[in-house]
């Protein structure tokens, strides 16, 4: 499928016809000086490359277009085994997140949830590159990162209906997944506050090869929106990461919409990926709607990282076909922008790769389709089966050491206090 | 039922230097001040190292509109040893961190300045050539996404400490330190502990003008999941230092920015001090004083003037902020029967209202009279001297409230 950022001067989204829906974006036009800069920038003949300006000489560059098209040479992108396994991917993603739309009507789930349907590609894309030791830091729309890094889908589940058998023991709600043993750092519910997390982790892998020279590799990925993109702690990070070269991505899923707030409206230069080379890194555009070119661009990424070389800022151009969150009435936005971005489904593309290259039969397929809607129906049931926090859980947790809610007017800490247990301690 | 005090009043120059002063040396300004110092000399001597209260540490300060104000510290039982080395509160500081750095190689420093510079205090002068730039990591001016970046570390594996350097710039990190170092590890249902230490001065200095004169204990209180502590002296300083490096809680550590020349003798075996626990500083009858970080050394001036007027105050360094020590406050209410709490937060909502609460709740039936705070005015901190005395608590307050209290 053609991606929309070819030649020129091109609309946003895609054919000449939508032209009227917003302002064409100008593209690496021949001599134009960047937004908001005194200084004019070359840019090369080739459309490929983008330098960052003229004087530093930085060996980084922005790279727009990395992977043109899907078939190169008459190599393939992947094998069998790996289609299969990005496919089952991205179908429990959709599914799990279709049955979080249906549990919530019915009353199963509450609070903000927010669904990841149609960027599917971009967790998948990602995700199943990394190993069990990769972190992962993500943001409010996290079911998607927890399930591909590793999380089973009952523990998720689980975790939205509030039950002990969450991922977090019902503590944290959807906003909110943590796994321990598969490096899932959040879930974070403000917007961008995740960042400095993962930047932390980053810092971690940096620090065990060199001060306590272990043998690590370690990388980190870090999601957000583009909304998270105009927020101070996305660049104080990617200077962070840049100067220390420490091993991180910084993922943009730019869905083109913050709530209601279109991208275009609240960014004075909507390109994102531009951003990274102001700060010495390689910033990368990328069709988000497509997890094989997601996949090639997150392999040079994560290479990059493993191998020492610093951080990659990747802007995915991607879009959610559900609301903001389950209580977002999405009214704002065209009918006819979320048909185009519709017909690019990625789980609707991967097939017809699948199929065209002989990867695999729509049997096959098929049964993979079953195979995950059993699971998701399986995670349903055992986290309504499961049981819901008793009060003792309420004050476990709060501390590390629970020494920390202090010494009692009778001599001893409270968390001895028996009632402490029963979680009617006065603390 | 309990009274706030604010101070008021003029504040009176305080010259009683007694016999037992002793001048150490000057010091220059305080590092970290920029360009147009004035010559600031502290100066501090030692404690005798005798038992009792009579033994005495003097706090001087002098600055160039020549009032004295004079405080005295009187040593704590456990921490006076006849050997021991001799140092200031910041070299404490460093001495608690360098033990712990040796001790455990997970453990580092982020901040401003903290490497090459040394720390704008001089905390961590010299550790960066011992270990290292990556372990001692200067970072750029991004309060916000340095701290978020130590508790990323925190949760993979790493032990930092992150230095504010003044606590005051710590605001800009609220974000990270409300909502990830205080809740991560419950939202995370358990998975993930964050050690970190966030550690900086605060508090009122010599005329550094409202912004830098922040009280940021009262604003951290509330957050769910931390520890507060605030050192007072070497002794406890390096205790504290060491301990909150230790614990698996995140710890907030309240340096002060005129407490870093002080000078005691501590000992040359290891040791720590107790997080939760509160420090007796001076024993006594008639009533009760709370107090932490520079407040005390007002506190133990006015103790002074109240013994030779014939009281017998119970001085108390509450020390652990965020929770409160109840058990040694509320031993110490049941038998003086009287609490005046002197500290330096604002009067509204400070240290001092939740510590007024906590002891009406739990030692209500033990009172004889009111509660009464005596706390900094609800005012930003002015720039100019006599102003800035007067929204600090000042000795002489603290005498006249423990008067009313004692009548």
């Amino acid at each position: 499928m053609a991606t929309s950022f070819s030649s020129a001067t091109i609309p946003l989204h895609g054919s000449q016809e939508n032209r009227l829906l917003l302002p064409p974006i100008r593209l690496a036009p021949s001599s134009s000086s960047f937004l908001g800069s005194t200084r004019s920038l070359t840019i090369p003949s080739s459309r490929r490359l983008y330098h960052a300006h003229a004087a530093r000489r930085s060996p980084v560059v922005g790279v727009q277009e990395v992977v043109k098209d899907k078939k190169i040479t008459n190599t393939l992108l992947i094998t069998k085994e790996e289609g299969l396994v990005l496919y089952e991917d991205m179908i429990l993603g959709r599914s799990f997140e279709d049955m979080c739309a249906q549990m919530y009507y019915r009353g199963k789930m509450f609070g903000f949830v927010h669904l990841y349907n149609g960027q599917e590609a971009v967790s998948t894309g990602f995700i199943k590159l990394l190993t069990q030791s990769d972190s992962v830091v993500s943001t409010y729309r996290d079911h998607v990162h927890a399930l591909s890094k590793g999380v089973s889908a009952r523990a998720v589940m689980s975790e939205l209906f509030g039950k002990v058998t969450g991922c977090c023991r019902g503590q944290g709600g959807s906003m909110h997944m943590f796994s321990k043993e598969h490096n899932v750092l959040g879930g974070f519910a403000f917007i961008g506050e995740g960042i400095p997390v993962a930047t932390g982790a980053a810092f971690t892998s940096k620090y065990k090869r060199e001060v306590l020279k272990q043998d690590c590799e370690d990388v980190t990925i870090a999601f957000f929106g583009d909304g998270t993109c105009n927020n101070g702690q996305f660049y104080e990070c990617l200077n962070m990461a840049a100067l220390y070269k420490l091993p991180i991505i910084f993922v943009v899923e730019n869905n083109l919409w913050a709530i209601g707030m279109s991208h275009l409206r609240s960014t004075s230069d909507p390109e994102i990926w531009k951003k990274g080379p102001a700060f010495g890194m390689p910033g990368v555009h990328v069709d988000g709607m497509d997890v094989l070119k997601v996949r090639e661009v997150a392999k040079e990424a994560v290479t990059r990282a493993r191998r020492g070389e610093g951080p990659t800022l990747v802007e995915c151009e991607t879009y959610r076909f559900r609301g903001h969150s389950l209580a977002d009435p999405d009214e704002l936005r065209d009918a006819a922008e979320k048909a185009k971005y519709a017909a690019r489904d990625p789980i609707t593309a991967l097939k017809k790769y699948l199929v065209e290259n002989k990867l695999a039969n729509e049997a096959e397929l098929k049964s993979i389709e079953k195979k995950i809607d059993e699971l998701v129906e399986e995670a349903v049931e055992f986290a309504d089966a499961s049981p819901q926090p008793g009060r003792s859980q309420l004050l476990e947790n709060v501390f590390a050491d629970p020494k920390g809610f202090g010494i009692g007017p009778d001599g001893r800490y409270r968390c001895e206090d028996p009632k402490f247990t029963e979680g009617t301690a006065q603390v | 039922m309990s009274a706030i005090i604010q101070g008021t009043g003029a504040a009176t120059a305080l010259t009683t230097l007694n016999s037992k002063k002793l001048v150490a040396r000057s010091r220059t300004s305080l590092p970290g001040v920029d360009a147009g110092r004035r010559k600031r000399c502290i100066v501090a001597a030692g404690s005798d190292a005798s038992k009792s209260f009579g033994s005495s540490s003097l706090l001087t300060l002098r600055h160039s509109h020549k009032l004295f104000a004079n405080a005295v510290a009187t040593k704590a039982d456990t921490s006076a040893t006849t050997t021991g080395h001799e140092l200031l509160l910041f070299e404490a500081l460093q001495e608690g961190l360098e033990e712990e750095m040796d001790r455990d190689p997970h453990v580092c420093v982020m901040g401003e300045d903290v490497g090459h510079y040394g720390g704008s205090y001089k905390v961590t002068k010299g550790l960066a050539d011992k270990f290292g730039d990556l372990r001692v990591l200067d970072t750029p001016i991004c309060e916000n996404a340095f701290t978020g970046m130590g508790i990323g570390a925190a949760m993979t594996g790493l032990r930092p400490v992150i230095e504010g350097m003044n606590m005051g710039f710590l605001l800009l990190a609220f974000n990270q330190i409300s909502n990830n170092c205080g809740m991560l590890h419950y939202t995370s249902g358990g998975q993930f502990t964050i050690p970190v230490v966030i550690r900086g001065p605060g508090g009122v200095g010599r005329q550094l003008g409202a912004e830098h004169s922040q009280r940021l204990e009262s604003y951290f209180q509330s957050i769910p999941g931390i520890q507060m502590v605030a050192c007072s002296t070497p002794y406890n300083a390096k205790g504290l230092m060491k301990a909150a490096i230790r614990s698996e809680n995140p710890v907030i550590l309240f340096e002060h920015v005129l407490l870093y020349n002080l000078k005691e003798k501590i000992p040359d075996e290891e040791y720590i001090c107790n997080l939760e626990e509160a420090e007796m500083v001076r024993p006594g009858e008639h009533i009760t004083i709370l107090t932490y970080s520079r407040m005390r050394y007002h506190v133990m001036q006015a103790a002074k003037t109240l013994v030779n007027k014939g009281y017998d105050p119970e001085v108390i360094d509450i020390r652990s902020l965020k929770p409160f020590d109840l058990y040694t406050i509320g031993n110490s209410v049941k038998k003086t029967h009287r609490v005046l709490i002197v500290e330096e937060c604002m009067r509204t909502g400070g240290i001092g209202a939740s510590l007024t609460a906590a002891i009406n709740e739990n030692f209500h039936d033990y009172l004889d009279a009111p509660v009464m705070c005596l706390s900094s005015q609800d005012v930003p901190t002015p720039y100019a001297g006599t102003l800035e005395e007067w929204t600090v608590v000042q000795p002489a307050q603290i005498v006249t409230a423990v008067e009313q209290l004692c009548q």
